[in-house]
């Protein structure tokens, strides 16, 4: 016979104070875990969103990011006439050449410059991002000292609104549009004409080239066809694989950090429920014999005491989660280490998220009640009644 | 007779104070790590000289400057000397096996080092081997490293294989000091450039510029950046505090994150240690109406419940500092590379302490309320 539900639940609710403790108690534990999750699940998806499967980039041969590579000229021009490399309609490659370079400038209402990247591209350079998308102002004019800025690079810098001039490489820019990059990593990013940005920077090549593939099934002919080449020293990345070479120091910096403090942090959790639930063992002696001298079973007493503990664990993940999903209304700009620049990226809950939280709860929950609940089954009704 | 109740107390629920006291070991080696962490984050900059400053491409620090600016900063009044300084990020057979290596003047950086103790027999041999290389203690340890050893270097920024000879190993004169990277021959490096790029020869990554005296790196930061001004490379000078702190502001994010998770286990203590309070004060309701029933006042049954509190913490805080040491050591064992300076600090100890007694105070806070107000007759008629 099974023990009525509501005689688990009205015993977490006349030890109000104590329920209240302890779920609050795991109700912290999860919301560190679920926050890290969340922040780990937007790196992600950033940078998923950065690359194109129908794009390649080429970088200088051994280096890791854009801003150390060097692609030459007479280098860029040869990649242009790959067959592979798919053509617009007027019969243009679908290439852009592009100066990747870091400035610094101060976060609002600070005064330290950060690592912000300024992305130099050619005329091809826009259409080859289809998720970045204009929102104020226009575009800057080939020619000009223009640039335009994502929508974290506006929002979260100092002198970089739309209608001002920022100063870098001895000229004054003219922030003449915002860009929203479809939560990519183009967010973080301003973006100016290429040969403008060359001249000022004294950049004679470039840092990198985006290629479209004519079709992705070209990848593998691509990727031979430029190791062939000896006047060719690159190294051909398909974009996605690239951007999460990119994240991957930061994701698993990130991924360890925060299982670390959860493992850390839910002893803590399972400690409480522990304590928790052996005073609701020994204040209820007596009852626990009253029950079983009406007929409940050892194991009916076991799984009521496991429940109220789990129930008490399913409380604080709730309310962890309830809380944690209010960070995805916030964003995080820090230093990506692989790209020494400041990259901005949101707290992402996914369904795989709240799983994982609810299930690493009702674990603290199972774990903190297994040797209280033990306890209350294995008492004598005798001794249980005669305690009472 | 009140401590003798106070420990009588404590004892009775044997299994909730033991919990008790292993959740706060937990919490307070887990905030002293955290801490410890965020110390870690800081410690290039704990090392910076008032004397040295740092001269950099105003842009960015991944544009270099030309290598002329020396004699041009070394000419401003109140410089004494002055070191290029190149990144190198090479990778030692994996990019994992991360450690930083500079090119460097030598030997005026060592001069302007003081607290890099290195013998004078080994800088002569460093000065004698073009691609020689000096490397601080720790580096040595993690590795194996002796004086004769051969160190292959993959180069990222600057291409190409390179092997370096080790040919001095540097002390630390104090804790501070960080000795987990790795100089070489700046004049190697350019040479080698030089060759295979050469636009890119004559240019150093920072200049690490030494002043007389402290009180005047304002002064001379203007002085120097004005000489360049409106130049094809116009210039960044910052006390080399300042630069280092420009690094921890990059990634302020997440040291930021680490520092309120540190706050939020002292919470969740809190609450473990408050439940316990207010579980043993319900326990023991008849028994405070007897105390006051026998004469004793309302203060003293709050310094019974205040006295149990804060025994229980510190026992348990106690216990956590005294472990912090050797936790400490085996994390700072198993993360090896990340961080250069990785110690458990005696402002983190205060702190620890500090989290404890208010943890202890404010656990007992409502449970002493409750208890003072308890009507004898109530109180003796309680069944828990």
């Amino acid at each position: 016979m099974k023990i009525p539900f509501s005689y688990i639940l009205r015993n977490l609710w006349t030890r109000r104070l104590t329920t209240a403790l302890t779920a609050g108690g795991m109700a912290l534990v999860v919301f560190v875990f679920a926050a890290v999750l969340m922040l780990d699940a937007g790196l992600r998806r950033t940078l998923v969103a950065t690359g194109s499967a129908d794009n390649v980039i080429l970088l200088r041969q051994g280096v890791q990011t854009e801003i150390q590579s060097g692609v030459s000229r007479e280098q860029a021009a040869l990649v242009e006439t790959n067959p592979a490399v798919a053509r617009d309609q007027r019969g243009e490659p679908m290439v852009s050449k592009e100066i990747v370079v870091l400035i610094g400038a101060p976060k609002k209402g600070d005064t330290k410059p950060q690592n912000v990247i300024v992305r130099g591209l050619t005329v091809a350079g826009i259409s080859l991002r289809p998720q970045v998308k204009l929102i104020e102002g226009r575009w800057y004019q080939p020619g000009a000292s223009e640039i335009v800025v994502g929508r974290s690079v506006n929002t979260g810098f100092e002198g970089m609104e739309l209608g001002q001039s920022t100063r870098f490489a001895g000229r004054d820019w003219r922030i003449v549009g915002v860009f929203d990059g479809g939560a990519s990593g183009f967010d973080s990013e301003a973006w100016g004409d290429v040969e403008q940005l060359g001249q000022a920077f004294r950049r004679f090549g470039y840092s990198s080239v985006i290629a479209r593939m004519t079709d992705r099934g070209q990848y593998e002919r691509l990727k031979a066809d430029i190791e062939a080449d000896v006047r060719l020293k690159l190294d051909v990345k398909i974009e996605p694989l690239f951007y999460e070479e990119q994240s991957k120091a930061l994701s698993t910096f990130l991924s360890i950090l925060g299982l670390a403090l959860s493992l850390i942090f839910s002893i803590g959790a399972i400690i409480g429920a522990a304590i928790t639930m052996y005073a609701a063992v020994s204040n209820r002696i007596g009852e626990i014999g009253t029950l079983r001298a009406l007929g409940f079973r050892r194991t009916s007493i076991l799984s009521a005491f496991l429940l109220e503990s789990m129930l008490l664990a399913l409380l604080g993940g709730a309310v962890g989660l309830a809380f944690a999903s209010f960070l995805q209304f916030f964003t995080v700009s820090t230093l990506n280490f692989a790209s020494f620049s400041q990259l901005s990226f949101g707290f992402h809950l996914t369904p795989a998220i709240v799983l994982q939280s609810t299930i690493f709860s009702l674990v603290m929950g199972v774990i903190g009640g297994f040797l209280p609940s033990v306890r209350a089954a294995r008492m004598e009704i005798v001794d249980a009644l005669r305690a009472g | 007779m009140l401590f003798k109740l106070i420990l009588k107390n404590i004892f009775r629920a044997r299994l909730r104070s033991l919990l008790t006291i292993v959740g706060l070991v937990i919490a307070v080696i887990a905030f002293g790590l955290l801490r410890t962490v965020v110390d870690a984050w800081y410690a290039g900059s704990d090392m910076a000289s008032a004397n040295r400053l740092v001269t950099r491409n105003s842009i960015s620090l991944t544009f270099t400057l030309p290598t002329y600016y020396t004699e041009r900063i070394r000419a401003v009044d109140g410089v004494t000397q002055i070191s290029a300084s190149n990144w190198f990020a090479g990778i030692y057979l994996e990019p994992k096996n991360f450690f930083p290596q500079f090119a460097v003047t030598i030997p005026v950086f060592f001069d302007l080092y003081p607290e890099f103790l290195l013998p004078p027999e080994q800088m002569q041999a460093m000065l004698r081997d073009r691609t020689g290389c000096i490397i601080g203690r720790a580096l040595a340890d993690s590795y194996g490293w002796k004086i004769g050893d051969k160190i292959p270097l993959q180069g990222t920024i600057y291409p190409g294989t390179w092997e370096f000879t080790v040919r001095g190993i540097f002390d630390a004169r104090d804790d501070t000091t960080v000795t987990r990277q790795m100089y070489f021959h700046w004049d190697y490096l350019n040479e080698r450039v030089k060759q295979s790029f050469p636009r890119a020869a004559d240019r150093a990554g920072v200049f690490v510029v030494g002043i007389k005296d402290g009180q005047r790196a304002a002064e001379l930061s203007a002085a120097i950046d004005n000489e360049f001004k409106n130049s094809i490379a116009e210039t960044l000078t910052e006390t080399e505090k300042a630069f280092q702190l420009g690094f921890v502001a990059q990634s302020e994010a997440i040291v930021g994150a680490i520092r309120i998770v540190s706050f939020v286990v002292i919470i969740i203590i809190l609450a473990v240690v408050a439940n316990t309070m207010a579980m043993t004060v319900r326990e023991r309701i008849s028994e405070y109406a007897t105390l006051k029933a026998l004469g004793f006042g309302p203060g003293f049954v709050v310094a019974l419940i205040f006295g149990e509190s804060l025994c229980l913490t510190l026992l348990g805080g106690l216990l956590g500092i005294a472990l912090s040491f050797p936790v400490i050591a085996t994390f700072k064992s198993l993360i090896g590379t990340i961080f250069p300076v990785f110690r458990l600090s005696q402002e983190t100890l205060w702190w620890q302490l500090g989290a404890v007694i208010f943890v202890g105070v404010l656990a007992a806070i409502l449970p002493a309320i409750r208890s003072a107000r308890i009507r004898i007759v109530d109180g003796l008629r309680h069944v828990a």
